[in-house]
């Protein structure tokens, strides 16, 4: 069975991260003047448990080190807030995102150190985990593959070659998570190409389905912690999220997969998050 | 070719437990004896090329060499934005086996032919793109380049019933091999079709015009320094390859000529053809767009203006 991750943290302290990540995204997406701060925000729980409870030995060369790839790579800002509250990306670094010359792009690129993958073209990171997961097993280690996409994402032809493969192929250890937040860059998904029964399409497809509340990390906590990744079907956990969640005047709202912050909306949206008890 | 590629990946994987081969459920008669002797490292992934890629990026990743093989079409056009923001963007050892290049699969029609395959591998950075002229060269270049650390395209030839003359399954990275010298005309050649290209020199020959034979299997890296040497000795010059003008050997050659200000003409033999205007066999096809010996003949004196005898 799978050691347990190095850290496993109480529920507060989930809290308390994922509101820094929601933090550093607001901070970092206004100082940049860049957009896709609701896919960011939408996941940003997600990403808190999966880094603080899930992900061992992360940002190492260890070829037994879990995976992690963000497939839906315009959510990177989340992922570079998570590996700076993890001391793998310094303050400095983080500090460049979208400036010239910068490692931290809008998409994350795997030469920086803790992202094993470069992502930002959609329905790609699924294959990459699942080579990722059969390497595991044909080489006898124990190392989990979680891959985060995108409902929208699931759009995409590809991605389901890759659910057909992993299910064929009976790859446990691999854990799609699936941002259900129910909006793509022009509409909601349900108007644009409707993806729903979208839990028994994982099912029909051969994989182990759990659905969860994606913002509740207690219920995030248990779902990935009760996975059994030595055996049987891969699983997919789907995340019922709010695209902005945590920012009252962005969620739900279509218009902020890409627009940038003005100076009120930034000062607003910093005071909901610090003022939140629980996001 | 094919098959000595999967004869000579099944003897390397009897030493290097790395080597990983995968298909997109083709190869019948051909992967059975890789399958067979590796079975823990084969797999039929399905009719799903772009999903190919991808595991090949992971698997790389994780320290194998994985070996991706399809019909040329479809192993480098299916699944190219993979394979570039796959094992190119991340500088992996993914091998993509692309199997009849040109108009091998004949009858089979346009979506069987590729003819833009070496066009769209050359312009990847870091790719390298191999199309070898026969099958001892064919086993000689897998045997060479397998273990590089970056990606890269093969095309191979189906068949594995001819040798070109005097090169003994000679490879060299980034280099050409001399298949003939003569002082009156460079050939430039490349992969299967080749052999026609010798034949060309034969027949040429015949009316005592001495041709020299370059054959250009490693298209990148390229052969920039054997070329930029040849191309000066010579006031015209033929590319020979099983492709549409623009982009592959043609181009190369070109691009070297314009580099240097070569004043050496540059005369491409290609496949200039619209895109599924008939259907026929490898030789039909060949002979409608002038890649015969014959037609690549009737170029040369064309270029040369001598009047066929």
């Amino acid at each position: 069975m799978n050691q347990p991750a190095a850290h496993i943290e109480a529920e507060g302290s989930l809290v308390s991260t994922a509101k820094k990540i929601r933090k550093i995204i607001i901070e970092e997406s206004k100082r940049a003047n860049v957009g896709h701060i609701g896919s960011a925000l939408s996941i940003a729980d997600i990403i808190a448990v999966i880094f603080r409870n899930e992900l061992r030995l992360t940002g190492t060369d260890d070829p037994s080190r879990d995976r992690f790839i963000l497939s839906k790579g315009h959510a990177a800002l989340a992922l570079y807030a998570a590996l700076h509250l993890e001391g793998i990306l310094t303050e400095d670094q983080i500090q460049t995102y979208c400036k010239d010359g910068s490692m931290l792009g809008v998409h994350p690129e795997h030469r920086l150190r803790g992202i094993d993958f470069s992502t930002g073209s959609l329905g790609n990171g699924l294959s990459i985990g699942a080579g990722t997961a059969l390497a595991a097993r044909m080489k006898g280690l124990d190392y989990r593959t979680f891959v985060l996409v995108s409902d929208a994402e699931c759009n995409e032809g590809a991605l389901w070659e890759t659910v057909m493969f992993a299910a064929h192929q009976k790859l446990s250890n691999l854990v799609a998570i699936v941002d259900d937040n129910g909006q793509q860059a022009l509409g909601k998904t349900k108007d644009v190409l409707d993806l729903q029964p979208l839990a028994e399409k994982w099912d029909a497809f051969g994989w182990e389905v759990h659905v969860t509340d994606g913002h509740d990390t207690t219920c995030l906590r248990e779902v990935f912690s009760g996975l059994d990744t030595a055996l049987g079907k891969p699983k997919v956990v789907i995340c019922k999220t709010v695209c902005g969640k945590g920012v009252s005047f962005m969620e739900g709202k279509v218009a902020w997969h890409y627009l940038p912050l003005s100076d009120e909306q930034y000062l607003q949206a910093l005071g909901e998050i610090e003022e939140a008890p629980f996001v | 070719m094919r098959r000595a590629f999967a004869h000579t990946l099944t003897e390397l994987a009897h030493k290097d437990p790395r080597i990983v081969l995968m298909t997109a459920d083709l190869g019948f008669m051909v992967l059975e004896e890789f399958s067979e002797a590796h079975p823990d490292r084969f797999f039929n992934v399905g009719v799903a090329e772009a999903n190919m890629v991808g595991l090949a990026t992971g698997l790389a990743a994780s320290g194998f060499i994985p070996f991706i093989y399809s019909i040329a079409t479809f192993a480098s056009m299916r699944g190219y934005e993979q394979i570039r923001n796959g094992p190119v963007l991340h500088e992996l050892p993914v091998r993509i086996v692309g199997v009849g290049g040109g108009f091998e699969y004949g009858h089979a029609g346009i979506t069987h032919h590729a003819l833009e395959d070496l066009a769209l591998a050359r312009v990847q950075p870091g790719l390298t793109v191999i199309a070898p002229g026969d099958h001892r060269q064919a086993a000689a270049a897998l045997t060479d380049t397998y273990q590089l650390p970056g990606p890269i395209y093969y095309r191979f030839g189906k068949r594995d019933d001819y040798e070109l003359p005097r090169l003994d399954g000679r490879f060299r990275l980034g280099r050409t091999e001399i298949l003939q010298e003569g002082d009156d005309l460079l050939i430039i050649t490349l992969g299967a079709l080749s052999s026609e290209a010798v034949l060309a020199a034969q027949l040429l020959g015949n009316q005592g015009i001495q041709t020299t034979v370059a054959l250009v299997s490693s298209l990148q890296p390229a052969p920039w320094d054997d070329i930029q040497s040849l191309i000066g000795k010579f006031p015209v010059a033929l590319t020979v390859e099983e492709h549409y003008p623009e982009g592959g050997l043609g181009s190369l050659v070109c691009e070297i000529a314009a580099g240097i200000g070569a004043s050496c003409r540059v005369i491409r033999c290609a496949v200039g053809m619209p895109p599924g205007s008939c259907f026929g066999g490898e030789r039909y096809l060949r002979e409608a767009n002038g890649l015969t010996g014959q037609g690549i003949c009737a170029t040369a004196l064309k270029a040369l203006g001598v009047h066929d005898a």
